[in-house]
């Protein structure tokens, strides 16, 4: 495992590393018989957003990730990894799915962040994402939610409403993208590994802060350097969080979920102390 | 692909980042303050017309921005404010280079304590939690003070049987605050699912801006979305878009306008009218007597 102080701007570049594992190479690792459904049964389907329902060490669960690509081809078909309004309202369908089959939902997530276009504006991005996070703030059934490189902003927020957040453990999770902060900071884009490391979006600077309730190791030197040793570590930490999160009574995972992000802020009360 | 500006759309918008256009020195001295240029259609109007108007462009009926006193002046019954956390303020989660100054600079200019105030208030005799949002500080930018008091706000009116009205206004999320700022927008939106769920009435009002994290979280959630004319309301910014399209977008994108034709407002209120809608919209959501059985 990594040193607990590994800088936010080295993680930058292993998580960019053309190797680096995707979701499409850790859903065969995880599950079995994942059977894909498409669409958010309103506009069309995302290839940013896939889901669909699959065996979990036997257990049925739904899962909900975000796709990047590799080659041209693929990104194409994926946005880059960026999602529309449309696949933030299809993450909710399987999410309700979920909620009525009482299965547990896993969200993977990796992205730069939400599409910022013409077509996701009209399509109402803002609103996707906000009803994203209000329905799965009372969904009636566990999430687990796990960062696997990049958690852009409010695009990785709307699959991050779970009761337990895992990083592994050079992912990042940020505000606003290190080049954006830069961009406004300094108005200079280019000193985005700079900014990364003031901005303080490593999982153990998220622990810290209590965003993030796990770091799960990587194989020596980051994923891509053994994807299945990566995949067994975020196995292990799946089956333990669904036993835990499993267990509890609707009402406590409800208010334990609300909670989580309810403790959240830091501020003085002033003169009314 | 550029993502930067993601929450911060605003001033890309009325090109208040000085960089963007230098301002033109103009042949005659007009002292500073007697105009008001429109950025919506950039027409120069007197400020004591455009005051007058109720800081509205008699040109094209922009709704100017307002600060949260003046819009509490106008929504609600006189002295029915009674503020809640009024003395809250933000500390530095993140260990942000001279965030602190600079909120304290604020604090004495515009003596605001962060960018949002809460209570209770009456609007003709009919009670309710009401929200207002002020630009005037960091761009009313969402940061732990402003998640933790809307929050409240809507944990209060849940537990109170009432009704919430929110004036949303804000650049998005507090970058300043790093994630912490991110999470205000689960824990806002949670308090309103609470709030909904109850079956409470929930109306967002959008002025201008009302963008980014804010947009993706509490503002659109509201059970009416009311908005003010010509505003700004949209996700992400302008030149980010711009950029990933390299195109040059059209005026009225992103404008209240553009979000009721494409289906993500209600209705759009002058700001003349608005108490009055208000007034009419509490009154509709009365409990019906004799209703009970439905």
């Amino acid at each position: 495992m990594n040193a607990e102080n590994i800088s936010a701007s080295k993680c930058l570049d292993i998580i960019r590393m053309k190797g680096r594992p995707t979701v499409r190479d850790y859903i065969p690792m995880l599950f079995d018989d994942f059977f894909e459904m498409h669409g958010d049964r309103l506009f069309r389907d995302d290839g940013a957003i896939i889901g669909g329902v699959a065996y979990f060490k036997g257990i049925p669960v739904t899962v909900i990730a975000q796709v990047k690509g590799r080659t041209m081809e693929e990104n194409q078909e994926c946005n880059f990894g960026m999602p529309h309004p449309e696949g933030y309202r299809k993450a909710l369908r399987l999410a309700h799915q979920a909620e009525k089959f009482h299965r547990p939902v896993i969200c993977l997530v990796d992205t730069a962040g939400a599409y910022p276009g013409v077509e996701a504006e009209q399509r109402g991005q803002g609103e996707a994402i906000a009803r994203s996070i209000m329905e799965f703030m009372e969904l009636k059934t566990p999430v687990i939610s796990i960062i696997l490189g990049e958690g852009g902003s409010g695009g990785a927020l709307a699959m991050c409403v779970c009761d337990e957040l895992a990083m592994l453990e050079n992912a990042i999770y940020s505000v606003i993208s290190p080049r954006g902060f830069a961009s406004i900071l300094w108005k200079d884009a280019s000193r985005e590994r700079e900014a990364a490391d003031i901005m303080h979006i490593t999982a153990h600077d998220l622990v810290e802060l209590k965003v993030c309730d796990k770091v799960i190791e990587e194989s020596e030197g980051g994923a891509h350097n053994d994807p299945e040793q990566t995949a067994e570590y975020i196995s292990e930490y799946i089956f333990e969080s669904l036993q835990r999160n499993l267990q509890k009574g609707l009402d406590e995972l409800l208010e334990g979920r609300y909670n989580r992000f309810r403790a959240i802020g830091e501020f003085d009360e002033g003169a009314a102390l | 692909m550029q993502l930067e500006d993601l929450f911060s759309v605003v001033r890309t918008r009325f090109n208040s980042d000085p960089d963007a256009e230098p301002v033109k020195k103009s042949k005659t001295d007009i002292p500073k303050g007697l105009l008001f240029k429109c950025p919506r259609c950039t027409n120069n109007t007197f400020m004591e017309d455009f005051n007058a108007a109720g800081k509205v462009c008699p040109k094209c009926g922009y709704h100017s921005r307002l600060s949260a006193r003046e819009r509490l002046d106008i929504t609600i019954d006189k002295d029915s404010f009674q503020e809640f956390d009024a003395e809250m303020v933000s500390k530095n989660p993140i260990g942000f280079p001279d965030y602190e100054e600079k909120q304290q600079a604020l604090r004495e200019k515009t003596g605001l304590k962060d960018a949002v105030l809460t209570g209770c208030a009456t609007i003709r005799g009919e009670k309710i939690v009401i929200i207002v949002m002020d630009s005037n500080f960091m761009m009313a930018s969402m940061g732990s003070v402003v998640g933790e008091k809307i929050t409240r706000a809507f944990e209060y009116a849940t537990e109170n049987r009432l009704p919430v009205i929110a004036f949303t206004a804000s650049g998005g999320a507090r970058m300043q605050e790093g994630i912490v700022s991110l999470m205000q927008m689960a824990k806002t939106s949670g308090a309103v699912g609470r709030h909904s769920s109850a079956g409470l009435l929930y109306i967002t009002v959008m002025t201008d801006p009302t963008t980014g994290g804010v947009t993706a979280s509490f503002a659109s959630l509201g059970d009416i979305i009311i908005a003010e004319p010509k505003v700004l309301i949209g996700f992400a910014g302008r030149r980010v878009i711009e950029g990933t399209i390299k195109q040059k977008l059209p005026d009225d994108f992103q404008s209240a306008e553009f979000m009721l034709e494409n289906g993500f407002v209600d209705m759009i209120v002058e700001r003349k009218k608005m108490r009055r809608t208000l007034a009419h919209l509490l009154k509709l959501h009365k409990p019906y007597k004799g209703g009970d059985k439905l």
